[in-house]
């Protein structure tokens, strides 16, 4: 038996048990807190409506993601290579991120009535390019002089050095802040989703609940989030892997 | 005249934020083909921006620098570099390192060559079998001896060297110095090598040049009256006990002490 697997499930399990023998013990009705045993029901009733929410949070959240890697790395190749831009956005970049994004949901929510996906995506967008772009930046900032000198002394361009040397040197540091992003654009495109009149998406699922005192409804939702963002989460633990697998260590 | 590496009277100031700093102030140097110069100098007197200067990765502020009779203008592909850090990219095994600058330099050459040729300076540096190996796994001194690979790959003519054994320990340090003395006999290069390490200077170099302190100009030049192949017993020797002796003296004067000052 495969301990890696089988440790997890085993913490699931009793993670559950724990929660139902919570709920039973203080004999709390369904309104204020839901246990397991009544979240199957919850998404056998609403399995389409699952489904096909899921699917749009999914989508949504991936392509806000997408957008936020390719903006985080772009502005993090003009920091990283250009002092005086770095000087220039830097400050720009911490303001923006310090504002609390509950309170961009609403102003992208009115400045783009009706347009569902599009302020859903422009949300995880948001949230989530800022930890990519800083840590580009830095990764490429601190690269040491020597690893540029390697290829720069036989004439290099300064595009060879930065595909060969710089990128994939920055690699590691890129991936650690996917893993940061990925979390960020879930809960930006589960924001939106929750705001939003007749959207679509868990979250739109999440408020249904709310407003028709579901209990089991909000808290399956909770769940199907969960699972979700496990699934999104390990998908770039695989990518990292893949292409930043020489950095990790074997221990010795 | 026929100097393979000529550098006349070259000046260079560093324009930092907290002001000019002149770092350079008239260095000559001349290494004739297959020649290999030793270059010792106080810490931070202009050493490691000597060798961007004759790598063409800084230009000049006076003076001038040649190659082969070509006047240097920026980076040349018959250069090869290494320094202290062996700078071994962590992503690609020993033996893609290595090739790494054939793929700058000889783009069309035949991935099977290119392994080929690198296979063969592996094997010259003891780095047999140990190709497929990524730099994590190799100690200090492997991670060294690869460098130095890396930097012969596409047969330059010249081999600069910063440093290159400064991080390593004493023992290990002399076996890559006999490694050193292997590669030249077996790879021909001209060669300009800084170091700290004075035994280290006269062991492996046909001339040592002292550098003075900074502002620094060529302050002595001590001919090694020793041809080819040597082996480490000679650096006790009476004789090698007198040169060191003497570069000592120097480098005390280039530090702007005089000789009793320093307890000599
Ligand atoms: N790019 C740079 N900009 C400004 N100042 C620099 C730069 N590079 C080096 N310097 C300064 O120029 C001086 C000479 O530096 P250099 O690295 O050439 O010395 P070095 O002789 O190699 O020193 P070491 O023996 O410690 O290796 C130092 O004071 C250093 O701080
Ligand atoms: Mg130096």
């Amino acid at each position: 038996m495969n301990w890696r697997i089988f440790a997890p499930l085993i913490a699931l399990v009793v993670f559950c048990l724990l929660w139902e023998a919570l709920v039973w013990v203080n004999d709390w009705p369904n309104y204020k807190m839901a246990s397991p045993s009544d979240l199957g029901p919850a998404f056998w009733k609403f399995r389409w409506l699952f489904l096909e929410y899921g699917w749009d949070t999914l989508w949504r959240t991936v392509a806000g993601l997408l957008l936020s890697v390719f903006v985080g790395l772009l502005l993090g190749m003009i920091m990283g290579l250009n002092r005086t831009m770095r000087d220039a956005l830097y400050p720009l970049l911490v303001g923006f991120n310090a504002i609390p994004k509950a309170t961009v949901v609403p102003i992208i929510a009115l400045l783009f009535v009706g347009a569902h996906d599009m302020n859903t995506i422009l949300i995880a967008f948001l949230i989530s390019f800022f930890p990519i772009a800083v840590s580009v930046s830095i990764g490429l900032s601190t690269l040491e002089p020597e690893y540029r000198d390697i290829l720069a002394s036989l004439g290099a361009s300064r595009f060879t050095i930065f595909w060969k040397i710089a990128l994939p040197k920055t690699l590691p540091e890129f991936f650690g802040s996917l893993k940061v992003a990925v979390t960020l654009a879930f809960i930006g495109t589960n924001l939106m989703e929750i705001v939003e009149p007749h959207g679509r998406g868990l979250g739109h699922l999440f408020d249904s609940g709310k407003i028709s005192a579901d209990y089991p409804l909000m808290f399956a939702v909770l769940i199907a989030l969960a699972a979700l963002g496990i699934l999104l989460y390990y998908v770039v633990v695989v990518l990292e892997r893949t292409f930043a697998g020489w950095a990790e260590r074997s221990p010795t | 005249m026929d100097a393979l590496i000529d550098i006349r009277d070259v000046k260079l100031t560093y324009e930092t934020k907290g002001g000019r700093l002149p770092v350079l102030d008239g260095v000559d140097m001349r290494v004739p083909e297959g020649g290999f110069v030793a270059v010792v100098g106080p810490s931070g007197c202009g050493k490691s921006t000597l060798t961007r200067l004759i790598a063409g990765l800084l230009e000049p502020n006076a003076g001038e620098v040649w190659l082969h009779g070509e006047r240097v203008t920026g980076p040349k592909s018959s250069v090869g570099m290494a320094f202290q850090n062996p700078v071994l990219l962590e992503w690609r095994s020993v033996l893609r390192n290595v090739t790494l600058p054939l793929e700058l330099v000889a783009p069309r050459m035949p991935k099977r060559e290119k392994d080929e040729r690198a296979r063969q300076l592996l094997a010259l540096v003891g780095l047999e079998g140990f190709e497929d190996k990524r730099p994590s796994e190799l100690s200090g001194g492997m991670r060294q001896r690869a460098s130095l690979c890396r930097s012969l790959v596409h047969k330059p003519e010249v081999l600069i060297l910063d440093e290159p054994f400064g991080a390593l320990d004493a023992f290990t340090r002399e076996d890559l110095w006999q490694t050193m003395q292997k590669v030249k006999s077996e790879e021909p290069f001209t060669g300009v090598m800084i170091t700290h390490d004075l035994r280290e200077s006269i062991f492996l170099a046909d001339e040592v040049i002292v550098m003075s302190g900074r502002p620094a100009v060529t302050q002595y030049t001590m001919e090694i009256p020793w041809k080819g192949e040597r082996d480490l017993d000679r650096l006790y020797t009476p004789e090698a006990i007198e040169m060191l002796g003497e570069l000592r003296h120097q480098i005390q004067i280039a530090q702007g002490r005089s000789p009793r000052e320093a307890g000599v």
